[in-house]
């Protein structure tokens, strides 16, 4: 056992949001120690779909939403690497009145927040999207959101923040953390950590580690399933999302069609995830309804990962409400890709200030903390 | 005994792969009253080593098998024997395989269609492929592998071109040249790049084996006989030509280059075990350091790490065809006692001692034909490795230098290697291989890449179709 890495903060998962976090501390001056279970974004920021989405979200969700997508733009010049980001817009389909009516509600809703949606009816909808198929009835459009690797994204911030001079530990399971008397002693690896503060952003794993510190989140393991079709020609130039979420698909101009719906399965205790074949069966019809031109494809590659499901399916970002210097961010519940850069910022705004300018009072710990006892 | 012939005929066992292992392993379920299912990727059976001409291609198996004619027709006789004791399925991929409870779900690709079959266990003996490796215009019209060279002479009876040389490492180099010859063609020069003092420092071990050997010995002189020209040791390929080779250039041992003229190149070196659907049922893996590849775990008796789980042949790791008739059969009578048969003990201990024998024999192959690693930093940065995606060897070496990647996931993940069609079964050693000679030869460090399903590629259409099989 080699002496503690001691830091003034400490972060606990090298995903997009921890790895984010770190790059900010940094640059603020703080001495960091990241450390991750596997490989920086080898978990559900590595292996997600790439939606870059604001559109459909719960409005509470949204200004930090708003707020993530202006970064996106930035992240090529600050990481030095290609996100492959593209803002291709995202639609939102209706396949049925009440669709369309949910679509409707959704876009006032969503004007009051900031983001202005174009509603696509029946009428406009074969002129305006015309690789869409015949059981689309209308769409809601945001052009702003967009798509991009999620491969390339949390890899590229830990390198930015190990070239920034942070300590990233990789592979490196904790296996306890507990307050002291200064701050907090983490055992991760063959590592111990000592910090001022402490940083919970370990996506599946994060609850573990709030109940060591006494707070229970009702944390359920989520399996998406995604699968991949090899290069098509490039027509669906949109991201796809549909009311009730059972498809959504994006095509990125190499021609690859990337789908999801419904779950895959696994053990999140060994963290293993596999794709279900039931589960991919049961998409192939939608995505060929959506667009019949990808009727003839050959899937290549299918995948899992895991992310954390919380009971309301919105992530938990704020302080601890035991610890004081804990912080969490975790909970993303299947869509925590696009908002990483935003929950780096604001772990590094109440970090420093214990403060954020961004309204995380609903994602606060307390709603499943305090309505358990 | 009528409980135990209900308990063999309820016991639901799949054996993927018709090639030796397979039928071997086939036979011996049938003939114990279990009716196996048998799922073959190919239309007939005999897998590569003794696959079967196309129907109205037939030829005599001496001029197809040469030496081996004699096994390749037994192999083939087996099913038609065995009749309806087997539940075969010909022109049917396994693309995944789940674990479904103490058995196996495995999903199937069938002609148009998608289908799922339940087992309680399942036989993997999966064969194996060529092991490619890039080198300076390898993709130039014209270059083919050693193993597709074979299958078009078995299946078609065709040279892949008019002037050809034969290229690699590996038993596969003189095998090839001698059936070559028995077929009338004379390759233009065989070119094994392997040093002859390797091969003769693996001499004893090999000694083991003598008919193996004198078979080697005698495809070796016959090509020499023919005047074809031969060479060992070889440092550097390049082929030559812009739409069509035109020739090969290589560096000899002495450091001198050469040219032929040539309008067609086969080159392999060595053969990779298919281990996708092992890796799929969740075995365990290891890495061979004589076979230089990662395996599923495999006791003497066949077991892989999983429980149902059985490996047999090339596909858990490369020992030819005999070895894979052998296990196959040994892995059979495992699966049998596992679930309760009486089984032959003193059968079990011959097939024992055989493949001891035989073990020693193929740690000596390996040697005398160990991996070309010397021709690694001779691959240009310029040229594509992972041709679904164009991924250069020197996007690979970059990549590896500035992101630093943990192992061939991580730089499958960083450049799209291995991300096509091919899922990586052509470019993911090779991936590995570079990172490792990046990093002092850490090949177990470089890993493998992980299999993910579908094993090759599945058509949307099958699973829109109507007529879903069950």
């Amino acid at each position: 056992m080699t002496a503690p890495l001691d830091c003034d903060v400490a972060i606990i998962g090298g995903g997009t949001a921890g790895c984010a976090a770190a790059v900010r501390l940094r640059q603020a001056g703080m001495r960091v120690v990241l450390i991750e279970r596997d490989r920086c974004g080898a978990a559900a920021s590595g292996v997600n779909f790439g939606g870059v989405r604001q559109q459909g979200r719960p409005p509470a969700e949204l200004p930090l939403a708003i707020r993530s997508r202006a970064l996106w733009p930035t992240l090529n010049a600050l990481l030095g690497e290609d996100t492959e980001f593209i803002a291709s817009g995202h639609l939102k389909l209706a396949r049925s009145d009440a669709d369309m009516a949910e679509l409707e509600d959704y876009a006032i809703l969503a004007r009051d927040t900031g983001l202005e949606l174009t509603l696509i009816g029946r009428n406009a909808i074969r002129a305006e999207v015309p690789w869409l198929g015949a059981k689309v009835i209308g769409a809601s459009l945001a052009p702003t959101d967009g798509q991009a690797n999620p491969r390339v994204v949390a890899p590229a911030y830990a390198r930015l923040a190990k070239r920034l001079g942070v300590t990233v530990l990789e592979q490196a399971a904790v296996t306890a953390a507990r307050r002291t008397e200064r701050g907090f002693e983490v055992a991760a690896g063959s590592a111990i950590v000592t910090s001022r503060l402490l940083i919970n952003a370990a996506g599946m794993g994060a609850a573990a580690i709030a109940r060591l510190f006494g707070e229970s989140v009702p944390l359920e393991a989520m399996m998406p399933n995604m699968v991949v079709t090899e290069p098509l020609p490039y027509i669906a130039t949109r991201s796809v999302g549909v009311c009730g979420g059972d498809i959504y698909l994006r095509q990125i101009p190499r021609g690859n069609v990337i789908f999801g719906g419904g779950r895959g399965h696994g053990d999140w205790i060994d963290w293993r995830s596999r794709p279900s074949t039931a589960t991919t069966v049961a998409a192939i019809p939608k995505l060929v309804d959506i667009v019949p031109a990808f009727c003839d494809a050959l899937i290549i590659r299918s995948w899992s990962g895991i992310d954390g499901l919380t009971p309301d399916k919105m992530p938990v970002i704020g302080p601890s409400l035991t610890t004081p210097g804990l912080l969490h961010a975790f909970g993303f519940s299947g869509s925590g890709f696009q908002l990483g850069p935003v929950v780096g910022e604001i772990l590094s705004e109440l970090a420093l200030t214990g403060d954020t300018p961004s309204p995380i009072a609903p994602f606060g710990i307390g709603r499943f903390t305090l309505s358990a006892n | 005994m009528v409980g135990m012939a209900d308990a063999a005929a309820s016991l639901r066992v799949a054996v993927v792969g018709a090639g030796p292992a397979g039928l071997r392993a086939t036979e011996i379920l049938a003939r114990h009253g279990v009716r196996p299912i048998l799922i073959d990727e190919a239309a007939k059976p005999g897998g590569q080593i003794y696959r079967q001409p196309p129907a109205g291609a037939e030829r005599a198996g001496t001029e197809i098998y040469g030496f081996e004619a004699t096994k390749a027709a037994r192999l083939h006789a087996l099913l038609p024997a065995l009749a309806s004791q087997v539940d075969y399925r010909p022109n049917t991929l396994v693309w995944n395989i789940t674990r479904d409870g103490d058995g196996f779900r495995l999903d199937l690709l069938v002609g148009e269609g998608v289908a799922t079959v339940a087992v309680d266990r399942i036989v993997l003996a999966t064969g194996a492929v060529d092991r490619a490796l890039p080198f300076q215009g390898w993709l130039t019209p014209g270059v083919f592998t050693l193993g597709a060279a074979q299958i078009a002479l078995k299946s078609q009876g065709v040279a892949i071109g008019r002037r050809v040389a034969l290229v690699g490492a590996g038993p596969l180099l003189p095998l090839l040249t001698t059936q070559y010859l028995a077929a009338g063609l004379k390759p233009v020069a065989v070119l094994d790049v392997t040093p002859f003092a390797t091969k003769l420092r693996a001499l004893p071990g090999l000694l083991n084996q003598p008919a193996t050997l004198l078979k080697g010995a005698y495809y070796v002189a016959r090509a020499m006989a023919g005047g074809v020209l031969i060479q060992s040791g070889i440092r550097a390929l390049c082929a030559l030509g812009t739409d069509r080779i035109t020739g090969l250039k290589f560096t000899t041992r002495g450091g001198k280059d050469h040219v032929i003229a040539c309008d067609a190149i086969a080159a392999s070196f060595g053969l990779r075990s298919e281990t996708q659907l092992a890796d799929l049922a969740g075995c365990r893996f290891q890495f061979n350091a004589n076979g230089r590849q990662w395996e599923p775990v495999r006791d003497s008796a066949g077991h892989a790490s999983v429980a149902g789980v059985y490996l047999a042949g090339d596909g858990a790791s490369i020992g030819g065809a005999d070895v894979a008739e052998l296990q196959g059969e040994r892995t059979a009578l495992t699966l049998l006692a596992d679930a309760g048969h009486r089984t032959d003990v003193e059968r079990v201990q011959l097939l024992d001692r055989a493949l001891s024998r035989q073990a020693r024999f193929r740690a000596a192959l390996d040697a005398s034909y160990p991996f070309p690693a010397h021709l690694l930093p001779t691959i240009p940065d310029d040229t594509v490795v992972c041709r679904c995606e164009g991924v250069t060897a020197g996007t690979l070496r970059t990549t590896i230098a500035l992101r630093d990647p943990a192992d061939v996931n991580r730089l499958k993940a960083f450049t799209r290697l291995g991300m096509g069609r091919c899922q990586g079964r052509m470019c993911g050693h090779v991936g590995a291989e570079l990172l490792a000679d990046a990093r002092n030869g850490d090949t177990i460090g470089a890993g493998r890449l992980r299999a993910q399903p579908p094993v090759k590629p599945l058509p949307l259409s099958a699973v829109l179709s109507a007529d879903t099989m069950s």
